[in-house]
């Protein structure tokens, strides 16, 4: 296997997709060759900053005020469903 | 190599029974609603738009358009998902409008070799977003991916952020599920390739004592 055909096979791969023979060639490769163990290491890492660091939380005196604009307008929708 | 997992948020049959009352007309099963996925609209509107007053917006008009369209959910996918798509359309819509970018499409050709290719490839440190505080982190986190094509950006953060899966990535930009993993792949290794500016290890000069 060389390291592009790992590469088109990286997102399967940690997405945890790809069928078992094919997971162990990879693995297989992932031991001796080191360029490909650190992007896919870190590759994961990556997801994984981005996925337990989430950015832009929403401030809860910004969520009160969307939550009462939102169902102000909805309420209003109701009652006149034609505007 | 441990498998990375998709969360879905809430429980399903609740989602669908609160669905099913807000289209009989009762407004606070939709409030409800909006309550479990107020910070996930946010957070993908803002990470498309990356402005908070669009954002704001964006919030505000993808929940009254799911409102007004309760009627047209069959309920064939999830409400999330269907809810996504409106706020995604609503965000790409502002992002438009602001910029004047016509390059902004989530389906532009990007069938080229540019960023598919790893060019860092120094290990990191162990945990290396503990070496910064939480304000540096997320200051690094958005500054980087604000610099990834919207249409990257955009598959990254609802696939890898917000868990969904590829076939309803797919199906909540109009894309094909190859187009969408050909370009989750280069907007993770770019973003790797770019965050290894900050978490590679760095090589000890004489004296300084390993910690």
């Amino acid at each position: 296997m060389k390291c592009t055909d790992f590469l088109s096979e990286l997102n399967d791969f940690l997405d945890g997709s790809l069928d078992p023979k094919l997971k162990a060639e990879l693995k297989e490769h992932l031991v001796w060759c080191h360029n490909c163990y650190v992007v896919c290491n870190t590759t994961e890492k990556t997801i994984e900053i981005y996925r337990e660091n989430k950015l832009y939380e929403l401030p809860d005196a910004l969520r009160t005020k969307l939550h009462q604009a939102i169902m102000s307008k909805c309420t209003k929708v109701k009652q006149n469903p034609t505007k | 190599m441990g498998t990375i997992q998709t969360n879905v948020t809430g429980d399903l049959s609740e989602e669908l029974q609160l669905v099913q009352a807000a289209k009989r007309g009762d407004i606070t099963a939709f409030e409800q609603l909006v309550k479990r996925y107020d910070r996930n609209v946010f957070r993908i509107a803002q990470h498309i738009t990356q402005n908070r007053e669009d954002a704001e917006d964006v919030v505000q008009d993808a929940f009254l358009k799911a409102y007004q369209n309760l009627g047209q959910f069959q309920g064939n996918s999830k409400f999330y998902t269907w809810l996504v798509r409106i706020a995604v359309n609503e965000a790409l819509m502002k992002l438009r409008k602001r910029k004047s970018d016509k390059t902004v499409s989530m389906d532009e050709d990007v069938e080229t070799e540019d960023g598919s290719v790893p060019r860092e490839i120094a290990d990191w440190s162990p945990n290396p977003e503990q070496q910064y505080k939480q304000s540096e982190l997320n200051e690094i986190l958005t500054k980087t991916i604000q610099g990834l094509p919207a249409g990257f950006r955009t598959v990254f953060v609802l696939r890898d952020v917000e868990g969904l899966s590829t076939e309803e990535t797919a199906e909540t930009l109009g894309l094909s599920i190859p187009a969408v993993k050909s370009r989750l792949l280069r907007a993770r290794l770019q973003l790797r390739d770019r965050l290894s500016r900050f978490f590679k290890k760095t090589k000890l000069k004489n004296g300084d004592k390993q910690q």
